[in-house]
């Protein structure tokens, strides 16, 4: 039954005793209401009908002719909300509703998890409590005043940094408090087991979506494909269906300032250890103290990763790179320029990772970028950046 | 197994006060200190919590502790320096409580046996469950630690019976679903599960989280319970100690003495 719980040595339930009932009740929900006719037809419903999937693969004929090869974007930006992040709001959701939990509480970082929540807590009638840092609700007050005007209630934490992983903290707290009515809606393929296969199976969506798209357009498999890295949910929805097949992957990490500086880079920089219930990359000091992750885009500020990655960068099945603050930047207006698409920070990451191997494809390889969302967030914080002249 | 920790409670005449301590809050030299004024008011366990910079399972006044500690200097080759000079000035028991990712980083064999050699007794692992516990548990038994394991209101019978099987020194019992932190009161199923648990085992069972008054203590004296563990209603007097300019130095003792007096109306 616990078969899953480890990718390779990775993984894992490292929680406190209290929250093992939740953790069983919740494994016990994916194995058997998950699969069931009627969750599938409800999750079609609203994938279909409610947030608008499938979302397009694009060929971007401009970034084609400038990169030397056939390059697609699979665009999770065009969904609902502007993130790949509702494709496991809605089922999380939907799953907590049928099995009868009266409330869910989510964690946020930038505040596209948190929105994602909202959204679907109001579309199935939950009431939803976000907890975000204090020091995230300062800078993506956009995004707070989304959550307030989708009827949830969001908390603010001034523990430890008062970033993502505080907001985890505060969350995981919450919940062996009130595990009895509670559902903890996670926003990525982190955490204790069964999260990080659960945000899989339903973020999966994106990869099988890709399979069939690029099978009618180009009659055969993606030579490669990137996606950014933070927690890693859009990376594990997209590369899931193709671990099998020969397809280069590639994930895009947060290098911050670099790895000799301060960065989000859990796989490139970082060292295996517990944290959030998982065994797991961790960034952390010679004792095990986590440390502060930085990232200019606040989606990858997190020192931690989902264990699947950390089982994938040591089997090298997908190869993780750095990408800096700066590189990040550049690769947003990059592609707004070049294409007329404003992304996330997070996914200029998968960009400017796609920009560098690009070189080394054949012009007729096909690479497909996750654009997992989309970067109207991130507007006024480059254009500060930019002297306010965008 | 003979240790220390069993010695303690087939000896005892009343529940065990469980005292704790953050270790290095808010110094190194204040926690020696401490520890000797938790002694001499008759405390009879010392468990020693070693922060970590994500404890899921504290309330707001652990993890404040925490951050002192570990603002000071506070790392776990400071804590095993730490044992070792509480452990030169006391016979009672001690105990080292911290989170999973402390131990792994150190190496789960070398953790247990740094323990071992700095007189420590028995090990507590806020984010081990049942699922998680082998490794640690074989390391306490080769190292001669205790392993202690928690059990909650939402464990099984089932999984009790296996984290009985597993558990050594004495079985946490989490009296409230939540965080570390103090409660006034006490949850009437709480009494329930104790009696359960007692009724299963001849473990020692120690109820902790959310006991900070004598009132809690006599009436988990009265229901059978082996001791009680008070972390936080005493690291606040300690937090509060520190805020204040030389404080009287007097609560703590005090704390433990009308426990230790509540504990013997069973």
């Amino acid at each position: 039954m616990r078969s899953t719980s480890r990718f390779g040595e990775y993984g894992g339930q490292f929680v406190p005793e209290s929250l093992m009932y939740a953790l069983d009740e919740l494994e016990d929900a994916y194995r058997t209401i998950v699969p069931s006719n009627v969750f599938r037809l409800e999750m079609a419903y609203y994938l279909t009908e409610y947030a608008g999937r499938p979302t397009p693969l694009t060929f971007c004929r401009n970034l084609s002719a400038d990169l030397s090869c056939r390059i697609y974007l699979k665009r999770e930006d065009l969904l609902h909300s502007g993130a790949h992040k509702l494709n496991n709001a809605l089922g999380q959701a939907l799953l907590a509703k049928c099995m009868g939990k009266q409330r869910i509480i989510a964690e946020t970082g930038a505040g596209q998890h948190g929105v994602a929540s909202a959204i679907a807590g109001a579309a199935l009638g939950l009431p939803v409590e976000v907890y975000m840092g204090e020091e995230d609700i300062r800078r993506q007050s956009l995004n707070v005043a989304r959550m307030h005007m989708l009827g949830a209630n969001v908390i603010p934490v001034a523990s430890g940094s008062r970033t993502l992983k505080d907001a985890i903290n505060e969350a995981l707290r919450d919940w062996v408090t009130n595990v009895r009515d509670t559902h903890y809606l996670i926003g990525s393929v982190v955490g204790p087991h069964p999260f990080p296969s659960l945000v899989r199976e339903f973020q999966t969506v994106i990869g099988n979506e890709i399979r069939e798209q690029v099978m009618a357009k180009e009659g055969r498999l993606p030579d490669a494909m990137v996606a950014c890295v933070g927690g890693g949910s859009n990376a594990i929805g997209m590369f899931a269906p193709f671990l099998d097949d020969p397809v280069d992957l590639y994930g895009a990490e947060a290098g911050g300032e670099g790895l000799a500086g301060r960065h989000g880079a859990t796989l490139c920089g970082g060292t295996p250890g517990v944290l959030h219930g998982s065994y797991t990359y961790l960034i952390q000091d010679a004792f095990g103290q986590v440390l502060e992750s930085h990232s200019i885009s606040a989606g990858l500020d997190y020192p931690g990763v989902g264990p699947e990655h950390s089982f994938l960068r040591d089997t090298q099945r997908v190869i993780y790179r750095p990408v800096t603050d700066a590189e990040a930047v550049d690769s947003f207006l990059y592609l707004s320029r070049t294409e007329g698409i404003i992304p996330a920070l997070e996914s200029a990451h998968a960009i400017a990772l796609a920009r560098q191997i690009a070189g080394d494809r054949e012009p007729d390889d096909i690479l497909i970028i996750n654009l997992s969302g989309r970067g109207d967030k991130d507007v006024a914080q480059v254009a500060g950046l930019m002297g306010g002249d965008p | 197994m003979n240790s220390r920790i069993s010695g303690a409670f087939r000896l005892r005449e009343r529940p065990l006060i469980v005292t704790c301590v953050v270790a290095g809050d808010p110094s190194f030299a204040e926690s020696i200190q401490i520890s000797r004024e938790l002694v001499d008011a008759g405390a009879d366990m010392i468990e020693i919590v070693m922060p970590f910079s994500d404890p899921v399972a504290d309330g707001p006044v652990i993890q404040q502790a925490g951050s002192r500690a570990r603002a000071a200097g506070m790392t776990t080759e400071r804590l095993f320096d730490l044992v070792r000079e509480i452990r030169r000035e006391t016979t009672i028991p001690l105990l080292i409580m911290t989170y999973a990712n402390i131990v792994v980083r150190r190496g789960i064999r070398k953790f247990y046996r740094d323990a071992a050699d700095a007189g420590a007794d028995g090990v507590v692992v806020a984010d081990v469950p049942l699922e998680e516990a082998d490794p640690f548990c074989a390391a306490a038994r080769m190292a001669g630690i205790d392993p202690i394991l928690f059990i909650s209101q939402t464990t099984s019978p089932e999984r009790m019976d296996k984290i009985l099987a597993k558990a050594g020194g004495f079985i946490y019992l989490v009296a409230a679903l939540g965080v570390t932190g103090t409660r006034e009161d006490l949850a009437p199923h709480t009494i329930d599960l104790l009696k359960v648990v007692k009724e299963r085992t001849t473990l020692p069972v120690v109820p902790g989280f959310g006991i900070s008054t004598p009132d809690q203590v006599r009436r988990y004296a009265q229901a059978g319970a082996d001791g009680v563990i008070v972390g936080s209603a005493l690291i606040r007097m300690i937090g509060e100690r520190v805020s204040r300019t030389e404080g009287s130095g007097q609560g703590i003792g005090d704390l433990v003495r009308a426990m230790k007096h509540a504990a013997c109306c069973e």
